[in-house]
């Protein structure tokens, strides 16, 4: 311990803490500051980086996954699109096959219904045709008949007789 | 059916990585024990040479210069005497950047440093003036010499008056560039040319070039393993440039201490004090309420049990750095010592088996304290953090 306190030199003390000192302050400014901002800033651009281009493939395979879900979608959409077009075919399709029956059964209708009514004309057509007939005939016949005294004599009497049996 | 093979390997590895960190947790376990070991084996011997020589080693080198000028002749000191204060010369501070001595010729190899002393004002002068310790160095009238590797105030003959073995001439003050200093001096600007180039790399392109490429993983440890764990993602910020200014600076230290050059900044006291003082000025100064609160009266325990914790924790405070600086101090010391007494075995052996056993050793000990200087300087950062995550600390209270 006395030996080591006789070593001491005051001089080389006072030396050592100047230069040291210097030393720090040189070497702070001209060095450790540079290398560890450029190896801090290194590290922070690694680490961007590396982090971007994980993003980037996140990003990446969000696009693929909307994209596939689009392209679904979109299959989706066609399907249901062709659905609809097939059933409104089908709908106009059925209706103006109602339609058309419809007109059609109106017109058979119709048609029956003039038939139906030439023929109910024709028949009253022919019924007084036919009356106008037979009473022309039951005039010339009642002509012929009742042209003597007694053809009118005894049909007079039959027709007495016919109101006395009623 | 992937799934399941998928979750298996992540399964495997999981238990891959837990099984390769509890390797490598045995393995520095298992070091820092052989380290200790080691030291605690090898310094032994030296070290009770040292206190106990400590007194004739001195006297050697306070003996030499008069021994060099009284007679040429006179045999020179022995091997072990050579080496061991050639170790404790190693260890001291000096005036003079020092690489070798050719001790036939007597001439020393390196170059002087300025001398600055405050005494009867301001003293500059070259170190050469000493001539090694061997002559009175005169500076505006005032003499100094060299003695035990301190300046002492003299005058012109060199009188030291000696009792009880002790000097007792005055001290200047002294604030000399010495050798440390300079090692700091040049150091530190090659930590600046280096990281100011590794700065400059990232202003291209965030991508790192050149040494950067080498350094930023040392950056990102000190932030990743030292300063987020320990003091908190939310205030690690503001301790970044201390911790790693630390960090590298001991660590740099600690590296050109093993080379030849011969620099021993890490092991001497002040060094490690001034850091220490720093870590503990810092961690007081940012200190929360709630790390007084700690201090003082320490939530959740009985009033007596917080009457006795107060003094303790007080005395913690100063403890905490005291221990960080004797830490640093004693590793690198006892790693020098040990290094350097291994060398210095390979001379006293003069055999082919004793020298190469003490060189393959000396290697070996190489690499360790080329792990024990980054280790020390780990755990000075560490420990550094630490102190100051628990200032910022806010405890959830339970």
């Amino acid at each position: 311990m006395e030996k080591l306190i006789e070593q001491f030199s005051v001089g080389l003390f006072f030396w050592q803490t100047i230069l040291f000192l210097i030393l720090l302050f040189i070497l702070k400014k001209y060095a450790w500051k540079p290398i560890l901002d450029s190896v801090s800033e290194r590290e922070n651009t690694i680490r961007e980086s590396l982090d971007s281009a994980e993003n980037a493939k996140k990003e990446l395979a969000e696009l693929q996954s909307k994209n596939e879900n689009l392209i679904a979608e979109a299959k989706i959409e066609r399907d249901a699109l062709l659905k609809e077009a097939r059933e409104l075919k089908d709908k106009i399709v059925g209706e103006a096959k109602g339609e058309a029956k419809e007109e059609a059964d109106k017109i058979v209708q119709a048609a029956h219904a003039a038939i139906e009514a030439e023929k109910a004309s024709a028949i009253a057509e022919m019924k007084t045709e036919m009356a106008s007939l037979s009473i022309s005939i039951a005039e010339k016949i009642i002509r012929k008949e009742l042209s003597s005294d007694d053809k009118q004599k005894s049909l007079a009497n039959e027709l007495v007789a016919d109101i006395k049996l009623n | 059916m992937q799934c399941r093979s998928a979750l298996l390997t992540k399964k495997i590895n999981y238990f891959c990585t837990k099984f390769r960190n509890v390797i490598r947790q045995v393995i520095m376990q298992f070091t820092r024990a052989l380290f200790f070991l080691a030291v605690l084996v090898l310094s032994q011997p030296v070290l009770l040479n040292a206190s106990g020589h400590a007194e004739h080693a001195a006297d050697s080198i306070q003996n030499t210069p008069i021994e060099h000028s009284h007679s040429e002749g006179h045999e020179a000191m022995t091997m072990k005497e050579e080496i061991k204060a050639h170790i404790s010369h190693h260890l001291q501070d000096s005036y003079g950047f020092h690489l070798f001595t050719d001790t036939e010729t007597n001439t020393h190899y390196g170059f002087p440093l300025p001398v600055i002393l405050i005494d009867n004002g301001l003293q500059i002068f070259s170190s050469s003036k000493f001539h090694h310790g061997e002559s009175v160095a005169e500076s505006n009238g005032n003499y100094y010499t060299l003695y035990h590797g301190k300046i002492y105030k003299t005058d012109e003959s060199g009188f030291m008056p000696m009792h009880d073995g002790h000097v007792h001439n005055e001290k200047p003050l002294d604030f000399s560039i010495t050798k440390n200093v300079f090692s700091i001096m040049v150091l530190s600007f090659l930590l600046v040319l280096l990281f100011m180039g590794a700065a400059k790399s990232y202003k291209k392109s965030l991508v790192p070039t050149g040494t950067a490429r080498f350094l930023e993983p040392l950056v990102i440890f000190v932030r990743d393993e030292i300063a987020i764990p320990n003091i908190g993602e939310k205030h690690y910020k503001k301790f970044m440039s201390y911790l790693l200014t630390v960090f590298f600076f001991i660590w740099f230290v600690n590296l050109f201490g093993l080379t030849p050059l011969g620099i021993n900044v890490t092991n001497s006291i002040s060094v490690t004090f001034a850091l220490a003082i720093m870590t503990f000025i810092i961690t007081q100064v940012s200190g929360k309420a709630e790390y007084w609160k700690h201090i003082f009266w320490m939530p959740g325990v009985p009033v007596p049990m917080k009457i006795l914790l107060a003094p303790i924790e007080l005395l913690g405070i100063f403890i905490k750095p005291f221990a960080l600086l004797i830490r640093l101090y004693a590793n690198i010391t006892a790693g020098h010592v040990v290094l350097m007494s291994l060398i210095g075995l390979m001379f006293i052996f003069h055999s082919w088996i004793g020298s190469s056993l003490s060189f393959a050793l000396a290697v070996s000990l190489s690499l360790l304290e080329l792990l024990v200087a980054a280790l020390q300087a780990y755990i000075f950062t560490m420990l550094t953090a630490l102190y100051f995550g628990s200032a910022v600390a806010e405890h959830e209270h339970h």
